[in-house]
C-alpha cells in the first residue's frame, strides 16, 4: 500500500465483511502535537477475545478463500515504521474499533493520499452501509454523514456518479479549508 | 459553476438538474443492468483495484452503459489481482483477472458492449486442491 488512504480502504473491508451497518472513519492531524490518528469503528459482528489477540498475525484470517490476512499487519507495520501504534478494541455483537497513530512529520509516515476518492468509492460501492467521515486539523474539522446527505437531497441511495463527483468536490473544498493536503 | 462547499449548495445543484433529467439511483432490479464487482481485499487494493473501480464507474457513465459498479471481497485469485466479476443481464457472471486500464477498456468495449469474450477469464470452476474439502 502506497498511501494511508488505501490502508483505510482495506481496513474498512473488514468492517463490511463483519456486516457493519454504520462505519465511522475519523482522521485527526495535528501539527501542534505532531501526530496523525486514524480511527475506523463499526457496529459489525465484532471479534472474540481469542481472535482479537491474534488478529495482527498475518496467518490469522476469518476468510476461507486463503490462509493469510494482511490488512491489519500492513497497517501495524506502517504505523510502527512511523513511530506509532495500532490499537484494536472489539466486542462480539457490538463492533470493532481500530485506532492507528503516526508521528506526523516522521520520514517514514506515508502520505494520506486520495482520501476523498476512497470515501467516494466506499459510499458508492456499499449502498447498504452508512458512513460517517470526520477529519480534523489544528485549523478546524469537517464531517459528513451519508444519512444526512440522503435526507437533505431526498435520495435513497448515493450511487449516481455525477452526484458522487459533486460530493467528492465538496469534501475536497472543505478539506482544503482546514488545510488538509489531498 | 460556483463551488459546492455545503449540503445546501449540493441540494441546490441537484434541484436544478432534477428539473431536466431524472437522477439515476441504484436500480431496483439489478438483473436488468450490467453489474461489475471489483474485488477489493488487501490483495486487490495493493494491486490497484481502486483505480480500476474508479475507471469503471467513470467510463460506464461516460459511455452511456446502464451499469452498477460495486465491490466484493477476495475471490481467492490473489495472484491475478485486480480481478473483477462482470454479470451481463441474462448471463452467468464472468471473472476477469489481471485487469489493468487497457484490459478494463477492452472488457467494456468488447464483453460488456457486444458480449464478445476477451482474454483473461478465470474459469469459475477453478479449484485448488486445498479448497476441496
Amino acid at each position: 500500500m502506497k498511501e494511508l488512504s488505501l490502508n483505510i480502504l482495506d481496513i474498512v473491508q473488514n468492517s463490511i465483511r463483519a456486516k457493519a451497518k454504520q462505519i465511522n472513519i475519523a482522521i485527526e492531524e495535528s501539527e501542534l502535537r505532531n501526530s496523525m490518528i486514524i480511527v475506523i469503528s463499526d457496529d459489525g459482528t465484532g471479534m472474540s477475545p481469542e481472535m482479537l489477540l491474534s488478529v495482527t498475525d498475518p496467518y490469522t484470517t476469518s476468510r476461507t478463500k486463503r490462509k493469510v490476512g494482511l490488512g491489519l499487519p500492513f497497517l501495524k507495520q506502517h504505523a510502527e515504521q512511523a513511530g506509532g501504534t495500532v490499537t484494536i478494541d472489539s466486542l462480539e455483537g457490538i463492533g470493532t474499533r481500530v485506532q492507528s497513530s503516526f508521528i506526523l512529520n516522521h520520514f517514514d509516515r506515508q502520505p494520506l493520499g486520495d482520501i476523498s476518492g476512497v470515501i467516494k468509492l466506499l459510499i458508492m460501492a456499499n449502498p447498504a452501509v452508512e458512513f460517517i467521515y470526520e477529519h480534523s486539523t489544528d485549523k478546524g474539522e469537517y464531517r459528513i454523514d451519508t444519512r444526512e446527505i440522503k435526507e437533505v437531497l431526498e435520495v435513497k441511495t448515493l450511487t449516481d456518479n455525477d452526484l458522487m463527483k459533486d460530493i467528492r468536490n465538496m469534501i475536497l473544498e472543505n478539506l482544503e479549508n482546514i488545510g488538509v493536503k489531498n | 459553476m460556483s463551488k459546492i462547499t455545503s449540503l445546501s449548495d449540493l441540494k441546490k445543484k441537484r434541484d436544478e438538474i432534477k428539473s431536466g433529467l431524472e437522477i439515476r439511483e441504484m436500480a431496483t432490479d439489478p438483473e436488468n443492468h450490467v453489474q461489475v464487482k471489483v474485488a477489493m481485499a488487501t490483495c486487490g487494493i495493493a494491486a490497484g483495484a481502486k483505480v480500476i473501480m474508479d475507471f469503471f464507474v467513470e467510463q460506464l457513465d461516460r459511455r452511456n452503459i446502464d451499469g452498477v459498479v460495486t465491490q466484493t471481497g477476495c475471490m481467492g485469485y490473489c495472484y491475478a489481482e485486480p480481478t473483477i466479476e462482470v454479470k451481463l443481464p441474462g448471463h452467468d457472471s464472468v471473472v476477469f483477472g489481471g485487469v489493468d486500464l487497457k484490459k478494463a477498456d477492452e472488457i467494456i468495449e468488447k464483453y460488456i458492449k457486444t458480449g464478445e469474450l476477451v482474454d483473461g477469464i478465470i474459469p469459475v470452476n477453478y479449484e485448488t486442491i486445498d479448497s476441496k474439502e
